[in-house]
């Protein structure tokens, strides 16, 4: 099921489509409300990219719900993307937004040091 | 298996493994052609050795000489300071890259902002990897300095699986990679690389030596290939790195029969009459101001005028003050300097150490390929570094030099109490011709005397000569030889004189013998004169006595027949009387 639900995100244009809101229209979103930026590399569709997608969604369906947008990017298609955001672990997930950026490697399966390292919890 | 490829030929064992010629001087020598083709070759040394340098020339002079494109992945430096660093050698990494020869891949990774939170690969370096290396055509990569990776990201497990998994990859796609390392207490590598890239590995080393610093190279294996074994010197300057191969300079240089005069006739005369041999290495020591350097100022002056370019390789003296000396003995070597006949290379001894010399010394042959090089003085090199390290590199020099058919004089200064002919044994034996100029102390006075030593293959004076410094230049004399003592200078210019008037002396005497036995000689011609004619005189007085005394006779004899016929007497009485008449008479 989740190979198919990743599939399709990726096959989806990267618009707005991909943003996912929760409450309140674009202007509240923007002033009040932060916009996750997140951007999830990975290398074709092993296992571990899969299992990463699975869990970042839940995590910010759980912390963000409505406040994020998740771009997943396959290096096997885009290579060159890999040299702008510094990429060498796959998966990698880069927090672009809210600044600083962040990343975290790994498939994501530590929910508590995702949390840490999204900033969401503080640290420890 | 490694046995048994050892035991193979030469030509088979370097046919097997093709190569990748680095276009680094002396390292393709060192490696018999090359870094292994389609393999990755591990670089370790610590900070500040070079091996970035290595690795970027190996790329460069692989896109621009053997048309072989480059992929340069750096974990340290980022394109730009790359650009600007190897531009000091020469190299135009942004000109490269446009034209697609060499991609250049910056890799940052800060610990501190990466979160791990479960199982990651390294695919995104695979990715990236691959995806510069289609974008040129990459036959080469560079990986600098893949270690940096260990610091990075924080599961070393993974991290060497994917280490494993890369070099492996690499292999595959074929492309003749350098990966560089950091070296480790007790290992190549910090992080033991050396385990993963197993083919080919170059140390590179910088050690400092009673603060003089020296490059050293060494490749530590070469699977497949011969290599050699050594420490090698290199250098690092505006135009990349150069490498001495030293081993490979070997004793098969060629040997001329062909002369080069010595720019002293007098010098030329006791040395068969025709000079040094082409190649050969002239050693000239002394103690200090003996006319060592004069000696080589004539030589390069010889040498210039014939139209050969000559190396001059100082360590006291500056440029400006040996053409100035050269003038004060009546010789101008500035034209020469500036037909570019001539090169000064001037440094200081502890500029650099004893390979860094001998690496330039190298370079500089191979670019101005002169044909008479003077190292003045040798003995300025062997004051930096041991005795054992000084004559290996002099030998190395020496060899060098022969092998590229340059005719070397090296003057040596020797220090007074010294043994002349002990201290530098050290070179001696190495040298083909050996002059010797000493000073010679005596009453009051400092002259100097040169020896030919020792000259190989050919019939040389065993004379001393008295070696004049003009202002016209060298002028060798004879010295004052007799009587048991050796002369020179004003000493023999007196025993000279000396010995003149004693010969003007002993003429005299020889004269005036002679006279006097001229004129005793004459003396007893007259004498004999007189005899002969007192002689004759009283000869003359008796034969006319005789002749009266016969005539009386002959008278008597008649007169007294004549009587006895008168008286008619007895002529037996008559006979008696007649004798005795005869014996009064006389």
């Amino acid at each position: 099921m989740s190979v198919r639900a990743m599939t399709a995100r990726k096959t989806e244009p990267k618009t707005s489509a991909n943003i996912r809101k929760a409450k309140g229209g674009p202007a509240k979103e923007k002033t009040a409300m932060e916009v996750w930026d997140l951007k999830l590399y990975v290398a074709g569709q092993s296992p571990k990219s899969l299992t990463a997608f699975d869990n970042l969604r839940k995590i910010c369906e759980e912390h963000l719900k409505g406040q994020y947008r998740i771009e997943v990017i396959d290096l096997l298609k885009n290579p060159q993307l890999a040299k702008g955001d510094q990429i060498l672990a796959v998966p990698t997930l880069v927090r672009k937004l809210p600044v600083p950026m962040r990343k975290i490697i790994g498939d994501l399966s530590n929910t508590e040091r995702v949390l840490v390292g999204l900033d969401l919890r503080p640290g420890g | 298996m490694p046995t048994n490829k050892k035991s193979q030929t030469h030509s088979v064992r370097t046919a097997s493994i093709p190569k990748a010629p680095t276009g680094i001087q002396g390292l393709d020598e060192i490696t018999q052609g090359g870094l292994p083709m389609g393999r990755p070759t591990l670089v370790c040394g610590s900070a500040g050795c070079g091996k970035t340098l290595l690795a970027m020339e190996f790329l460069v002079r692989g896109a621009v000489q053997f048309n072989e494109p480059g992929v340069f992945m750096a974990f340290e430096e980022n394109a730009e300071e790359l650009t600007k660093n190897v531009a000091s050698l020469g190299f135009d990494l942004d000109d490269l890259s446009k034209k697609k020869k060499i991609a250049v891949d910056y890799v940052y990774i800060e610990r501190s902002e990466i979160e791990e939170t479960g199982e990651y690969d390294l695919e995104g370096l695979f990715i990236r990897l691959d995806h510069a290396i289609k974008s040129v055509g990459a036959k080469r990569v560079v990986i600098d300095t893949i270690e940096a990776l260990f610091s990075g990201l924080p599961d070393p497990d993974i991290l060497r699986a994917e280490l494993r998994r890369l070099f492996r990859w690499l292999k595959a796609k074929g492309v003749t990679s350098v990966i560089t390392g950091e070296k480790g207490e007790g290992t190549l590598t910090r992080h033991g690389l050396e385990e993963y890239v197993a083919d080919c590995v170059i140390m590179l080393d910088h050690r400092v030596t009673e603060q003089i610093s020296t490059r050293r190279l060494r490749v530590v294996k070469y699977r497949g290939s011969l290599h050699g074994t050594n420490e090698y010197p290199f250098l690092i300057d505006e135009t990349g790195f150069s490498v001495l191969p030293i081993t490979s300079v070997g004793l098969d240089h060629k040997a001329t029969d062909e002369r080069v005069p010595t720019g002293i006739p007098r010098l030329d005369a006791m040395l068969d009459g025709k000079g040094y041999y082409r190649g050969s290495s002239v050693l000239v020591s002394g103690t200090a101001g003996t006319g060592k350097t004069s000696l080589a100022i004539h030589l390069v002056n010889e040498s210039c005028r014939r139209g050969e370019r000559c190396l001059y390789l100082a360590s006291e003296e500056s440029a400006n003050q040996i053409i100035r000396n050269g003038k004060s003995i009546g010789i101008n070597l500035a034209p020469w300097v500036q037909k570019g006949l001539l090169h000064f290379h001037v440094a200081r001894p502890t500029y650099s150490g004893l390979e860094m010399q001998l690496v330039t010394v190298n370079k500089l042959i191979r670019e101005f390929r002169p044909s008479v090089a003077v190292i003045d003085p040798i003995t300025g090199l062997t004051n930096i570094g041991t005795e054992v390290e000084v004559k290996a590199m002099l030998l190395r020099l020496i060899d060098m030099l022969k092998n590229s058919n340059v005719t070397a004089l090296c003057t040596s200064l020797t220090h007074r109490g010294h043994d002349l002919e002990q201290t530098e044994a050290a070179v001696t034996s190495l040298m083909d011709t050996w002059l010797l100029v000493r000073d010679i102390e005596y009453n009051g006075e400092r002259t100097r005397g040169l020896y030919v030593l020792k000259s190989r293959g050919m019939a040389h004076s065993n004379q001393i000569r008295e070696f004049l410094i003009t202002d016209h230049g060298i002028d060798l004399t004879d010295v004052y030889v007799g009587q048991g003592m050796v002369l020179t200078g004003a000493a023999r210019k007196v025993q000279e004189l000396k010995e003149e008037t004693e010969a003007a002396a002993r003429k005299e005497e020889m004269e005036r013998i002679k006279r006097e036995l001229e004129r005793k000689r004459l003396i007893m011609e007259a004498k004999i004169n007189e005899i002969r004619s007192e002689y004759k005189s009283a000869e003359e007085e008796l034969l006319a006595g005789l002749k009266e005394q016969e005539l009386e006779e002959k008278n008597l004899v008649a007169d007294r027949s004549a009587i006895a016929d008168m008286r008619k007497a007895d002529a037996a009485s008559d006979r008696q009387k007649g004798k005795r008449n005869d014996g009064r008479k006389r």
